[in-house]
């Protein structure tokens, strides 16, 4: 009976974070630790169900939610026009392209300091630093999506009659569709992290001010609890959002 | 559609050299004939077959259709692959359609024209499918109507049932010969099957191991449609594979051979930009 429970993929799973809930409850009763610097579940569900009762995690959400979707759509749109631009042109592949690659070695937040001496302390600095998280990914990606387009699509495209802006919007684009979306996929996950860093260098209303907060009260259920958040927004944009979308994708352009 | 090739010469540069595919063909096509290319791997056929489309420029020569030299890929003559070549991301029905987009028919029309080629390759009731859930011979049919819905009056096929089964193959053989009578396009079928060859040709033109050089044209006079275990066709391949044999041999012993596949595989036509 046992042993077939532990054949079961879900119910392993389901066991063993019991397991470790358990083992932290266990530690935090223990009282080893006081209770400010080693918080109980229980304490942290509760700092959870409060924090939402009282809309401050709602806000917290909403507001670097709301950075993040303005700063992907942004790096979105520059990122696979200008990945469409280099990988089909050798002049703007030899010089933005390898100004691209160099900059994509830099971690994004480290256009912050950059971002507040033009910006100031202000929205348009923390935006500034979230688009740069996710644009050098998705240029890259789409700049490989368009060079790796395979010559047969070319072919039998060119040979119906396509050509110009058509060949672009209707072959190329597509072809290079996957890639585009994995690309996306990164740069959404590189945004997520600079936007964190960003917010908890200063005081901005989002998550990651939620979480210095936590700090600065000395209240580390809130951090964990905050921490619990984030975790749970990137795991459910990836496996809700984005995977799904690249299977399906790929499952259709028969790459699986 | 009159198809004229004169003098044409390909030589690609590889790193061992230049490599002559083609050497001086010449070869007319009258409108409306069917005419096989017969070769050994590397013969240089297909490269031909991408010269005439445009999507290859000759070296030497020229090849001209209704007397105008071809410089670029046009509808007038549409190529069917190996891999049928669908897009798919598009549905069946939107794959039929795209040359006719390209060309700049009006939508409604489309519509009717795509669903009168779906049903002559008898596949009119998957409009909607995905190119991802048909079969081989779904597909190749697929990519026929596609071409053919773009009223070329060269029809050029790069060995398109070479990656099928026996029966399928057999079964589109029959289809093709129909639809050859029916819409009396111009084709020019690459093949190294040389059963194939004899089916569907009127002409079959035998080409020399690398360098590509015309060998001999055979004149098929077999009355149509022809099945391809029959006598007639069994004897005129056997007269023709005795013409080939050599060439075959030295096609395997070719180094060079799949080297020049990929880049046959791979031309695209100069002015994509």
């Amino acid at each position: 009976m046992v042993s077939r429970v532990f054949q079961n993929t879900l119910a392993r799973k389901l066991i063993f974070f019991a397991a470790l809930i358990a083992v932290w409850q266990t530690l935090a009763w223990s009282g080893w630790w006081a209770e400010y610097i080693f918080p109980s579940p229980l304490g942290v569900a509760q700092t959870l169900a409060r924090g939402f009762q009282n809309g401050t995690f709602v806000v917290g959400i909403a507001t670097s939610m709301q950075r993040l979707l303005i700063g992907f759509g942004i790096s979105a749109i520059i990122g696979i026009l200008s990945g469409l631009a280099i990988g089909r042109s050798k002049v703007l592949d030899e010089t933005i392209g390898s100004l691209v690659l160099g900059l994509q070695t830099l971690p994004s937040i480290c256009w912050l300091p950059l971002a507040l001496l033009w910006f100031g302390l202000s929205e348009t600095a923390m935006l500034f630093v979230v688009v740069m998280g996710a644009l050098l990914a998705i240029t890259t990606a789409t700049e490989a999506g368009v060079k790796n387009t395979p010559p047969l699509y070319l072919r039998a495209a060119r040979n119906l009659g396509a050509r110009g802006w058509k060949l672009y919007a209707l072959v190329i684009f597509p072809a290079a569709l996957p890639e585009i979306i994995t690309g996306m996929k990164l740069g959404w996950s590189f945004a997520w992290r600079s936007l964190m860093a960003a917010e908890l260098l200063y005081v901005s209303l989002g998550l990651g001010h939620l979480l210095m907060m936590g700090r600065e009260l000395n209240d580390m259920s809130q951090v964990v609890a905050v921490m619990l958040v984030i975790i749970a927004i990137g795991l459910v944009v990836d496996r809700v959002i984005f995977a799904p979308i690249e299977t399906r994708v790929r499952e259709r352009w028969g790459l699986i | 559609m009159k198809l004229e090739i004169r003098g044409v010469t390909k030589t690609f540069q590889s790193k061992n050299g230049a490599l002559t595919a083609l050497d001086a063909i010449d070869l007319d096509v009258q409108p409306g004939e069917f005419v096989c290319l017969l070769g050994p791997s590397g013969c240089g056929k297909s490269t031909l077959l991408n010269i005439i489309a445009g999507l290859d420029a000759p070296t030497r020569g020229q090849v001209r259709v209704e007397g105008k030299i071809v410089t670029r890929p046009g509808p007038d003559r549409v190529m069917i692959f190996q891999s049928a070549a669908l897009f798919p991301w598009l549905s069946v029905f939107d794959n039929v359609k795209f040359g006719l987009n390209m060309i700049g028919v009006p939508k409604p029309a489309r519509q009717v024209i795509a669903r009168k080629y779906l049903q002559m390759v008898h596949l009119a009731d998957f409009e909607r499918a995905s190119v991802h859930e048909l079969s081989g011979g779904m597909k190749q049919r697929v990519a026929i109507a596609r071409a053919l819905a773009a009223d070329p009056d060269v029809l050029l096929m790069d060995e398109p049932f070479g990656a099928l089964d026996a029966q399928t193959r057999d079964l589109l053989h029959d289809e093709l010969q129909t639809i050859w009578t029916e819409t009396r396009k111009t084709i020019v079928f690459v093949t190294h099957n040389v059963r194939e060859a004899v089916v569907l040709g009127d002409r079959v033109v035998v080409f020399s191991a690398r360098p590509g050089r015309i060998k001999k044209i055979f004149t098929i006079d077999l009355p149509r449609p022809r099945q391809i275990e029959s006598y007639a066709v069994v004897d005129l391949a056997r007269e023709i594979m005795a013409e080939l044999k050599e060439d075959v041999l030295a096609s395997v012993h070719d180094p060079q051979v799949s080297w020049l596949q990929g880049m046959e595989a791979q031309r695209v036509g100069d002015d994509v930009l």
